[in-house]
């Protein structure tokens, strides 16, 4: 997709969701927290670039969220506990990192997926400290040192998370198109011939991961800000299945592709839980197969294939 | 079939679904109104529609359904019919405060009734405080919701874990006194830990000196308790207490029973009711079980026998199996609501209540139940009687029930307002046992 049409798309996007939270109150919350997965999801594409697909990405989620859960009671300010998060995430995507990245492939994901499962046991097991599946509630939050009213506190989450959707693409956008972005689709296609260029392919790796750790670090703790109680339960290998499915459904092919499907894939789960509140599984199945089938690009996919026809 | 036509196909349907999801959305600004009569009574039902759980939240949707039915029958709630919205909780809590949120600012729900997963009540009753809805803790047991805040909006229609457990522990006390050591074995996530610390400071007051042999938390959704059985075979305790639930403790017990372990040990089971159904005759004779409340099938004294009779013979025809209590906590939020309703009513003069004025009429509210009555605290928590017994296989049903029933007035077994249960439970002291009622055989 042009450069042109990707603004245009985003700008289009963010017209639409300020109308759409303006117009249905309830869907500014659901929206903050496709925003937040997106943003999870956008650290997931940055892997998937260079073919590695991580099976564990909602470990970031929940650390971050945790953060917020635990620092909350003690720093109450939304503007020092994101970015606190999201340097928490960060250095413990670098420890994780330094050896996850020596494996690639199904040992990449797998390795991934068993770290997530220790830190969601430990999250469930330490009881004392965690309580449990129960989980912990996040008290309110000021913004900038003001405590704001309800309404308002959901418009600056919402916008919060926007502005970060955004930053974030924008900067995804502009790593994927340097020389380092370049390297990871490098690691996909054939690693040897980075180092013979003189790449260290791990340290490529090293470095998007650790940035992919931030966003999910970020995305958590947008979550655990909006929604105000974490559980154990987004560490748990479904809701890293879920970002995956995120990933799949809004497209690998750009850094919209993510909040794109983040957003179809919440409403989507809204809106079936609404319709049919005991089968919104086999909607949401049904809707990730026929992506599979019909658009294997995505959304996004769909969306840049049309600029083209128009083109 | 060309490309392009299929290109445009597709994106018709989009573009159709997309225009669709902002319609429906846009749906939603609609104001609420002043307390003026709506044409219908909204309520949001979230319980578990997949999921292990669903052993509680499928027939307690089936109750849902059949109560509305009834009510609506017979006029609805002042004269306004009932009209039921369920959730599924098993998303998770994140998920379920979005959900909350749709009910209330979309569907326009005038009551929420919140919650089997005692994570998702913690998640929800604070919104209820925020979006100044009333709502009705209708199932989960957690001591913390009303012990670590004050909700002015939130109700809980019946007991909680306090209560459920205490009166198990008093039982088995008054039933089997010298038992010397006890081993736990309780599904490992918050229920499970949180049950055996509430038993665990109740019986160490109560009785000093129990050796605990063993403390097991078998992984939530065990299906082989082979290892766990070995180990209480070997270790002989008196008592095994087990606050599982559902499939696991179906599958507990007839793992247990096939290898004699109910022979040699004294089983306490506090939420046994529910799995009873499904054990049919492979459920022994002789242990302590409970049922999170007095509602078992054979109630030797019903308050209201006609109307006990109705709600269980209504749910068989209907579906076919006993009502398990689940079923009759949403009884109980159901009749709460009816009794709340004409009370604020009837302050009113006839006039329809708000929001605030709803809440207001939860407050030390009593209401009936087919067993009893409940009433409700100044903090919202609702005082339920606690029946327990030892079980027996009879004529009468085709699962076991208990026998040597005692029931346990409620406010003997709760914590008092303003008291955090553990701490209660260690104040315990033994003198309590002879406020026990006499058992009835039943």
């Amino acid at each position: 997709m042009s450069r042109r049409a990707e603004a245009l798309l985003a700008l289009l996007g963010v017209a639409a969701l300020v109308f759409a939270a303006w117009a249905a109150p309830w869907l500014r919350f659901v929206l903050t927290v496709a925003l937040a997965k997106g943003l999870a999801v956008l650290g997931i594409l940055l892997l998937l670039r260079a073919g590695q697909v991580s099976f564990g990405h909602a470990m970031f989620l929940a650390l971050g969220a945790y953060t917020v859960a635990f620092a909350a009671p003690g720093v109450p300010e939304a503007l020092v506990l994101l970015p606190a998060a999201a340097l928490l995430a960060g250095v413990a995507g670098l420890l994780i990192g330094l050896f996850v990245v020596r494996y690639r492939d199904i040992f990449f994901g797998m390795l991934n997926l068993a770290l997530s499962m220790v830190f969601y046991s430990v999250l469930e097991k330490f009881y004392a400290v965690t309580k449990g599946t129960d989980g912990i509630r996040v008290p309110p939050l000021s913004v900038a040192g003001i405590e704001p009213a309800r309404e308002t506190q959901e418009w600056v989450m919402f916008g919060l998370a926007l502005g970060l959707a955004l930053f974030c693409a924008v900067g995804v956008r502009a790593y994927l198109a340097s020389p380092m972005g370049q390297a990871l689709a490098g690691i996909k296609t054939r690693e040897t011939r980075l180092e013979f260029l003189g790449v260290p392919a791990r340290r490529v790796m090293l470095f998007a991961y650790v940035l992919s750790a931030m966003m999910g670090g970020a995305g958590g703790a947008l979550i655990a800000m909006t929604s105000r109680h974490v559980t154990p339960q987004l560490a748990y290998w479904t809701s890293s299945g879920e970002l995956i499915f995120i990933g799949i459904l809004g497209g690998a092919g750009s850094a919209l592709g993510p909040f794109l499907g983040a957003i179809a894939f919440e409403l989507v789960r809204v809106y079936a839980g609404a319709a049919v509140a005991d089968a919104w599984q086999m909607i949401l199945g049904g809707v990730l197969l026929a992506v599979i089938l019909f658009a294997p690009g995505g959304l996004i996919g769909i969306l840049s294939r049309q600029k083209r026809k128009q083109a | 079939m060309s490309q392009p036509t299929d290109v445009s196909r597709r994106a018709a349907v989009l573009g159709a679904a997309a225009s669709g999801a902002l319609l429906w959305a846009g749906d939603g600004a609609r104001a609420q109104g002043p307390a003026q009569k709506p044409s219908e009574l909204r309520v949001g039902i979230t319980t578990f529609l997949s999921g292990p759980a669903s052993v509680f939240g499928v027939p307690s949707r089936q109750a849902a359904e059949l109560l509305v039915e009834q009510i609506n029958r017979a006029g609805g709630i002042g004269g306004v019919p009932l009209r039921a919205f369920f959730v599924d909780e098993a998303p998770g809590a994140d998920h379920l405060v979005g959900e909350y949120r749709r009910l209330v600012q979309n569907e326009n729900v005038q009551v929420v009734f919140a919650s089997i997963s005692s994570g998702s009540c913690l998640a929800c009753t604070p919104l209820s405080t925020e979006l100044r809805k009333t709502t009705l803790l209708w199932d989960c047991g957690t001591q913390r919701v009303f012990e670590e805040g004050k909700h002015p909006y939130a109700f809980r229609t019946q007991g909680y874990g306090t209560p459920e457990i205490l009166a198990p522990l008093l039982y088995l006390l008054k039933t089997k006194p010298d038992f010397r050591s006890i081993a736990v074995i309780n599904q490992d996530y918050a229920w499970g830990r949180d049950s055996w610390e509430l038993w665990k400071a109740g019986m160490d007051a109560l009785k000093p000196g129990v050796r605990v042999v063993a403390e097991m938390f078998p992984r939530f959704g065990s299906t082989d308790f082979s290892t766990e059985i070995t180990r209480l075979l070997a270790l002989r305790p008196d008592v095994v207490l087990s606050t599982s639930w559902g499939g696991e403790l179906v599958t507990l017990v007839r793992q247990a029973a096939e290898r004699r372990l109910f022979e040699r040990s004294t089983f306490v089971m506090p939420v046994a009711e529910a799995s009873m159904q499904s054990l049919g005759r492979t459920m022994p004779a002789g242990h302590v079980i409970g049922a999170r409340g007095d509602h078992w099938n054979n109630h030797p004294r019903p308050k209201d026998p006609a109307a006990m009779a109705r709600f269980v013979d209504g749910y068989r025809q209907r579906f076919n199996e006993y009502p398990i209590y689940p079923c009759h906590h949403m009884a109980q939020a159901f009749s709460a609501l009816q009794a709340a309703y004409a009370k604020a009513i009837q302050a009113k003069s006839g006039g329809w209540p708000n929001d605030g004025e709803l809440a207001d009429a939860f407050r030390g509210l009593t209401f009936d139940t087919p067993t009893s009555t409940i009433t409700l605290r100044e903090d919202g928590q609702g005082l339920e009687d606690q029946l327990v017994g030892l079980s027996s296989q009879g004529e009468r049903f085709p699962f076991a029930v208990p026998r040597d029933m005692v029931i346990f007035p409620a406010a003997m077994v709760s914590t008092p307002v303003g008291q955090k249960s553990v701490d209660w439970l260690k104040s315990l002291k033994p003198d309590i046992l002879a406020q026990m009622p006499a058992p009835i055989a039943g």
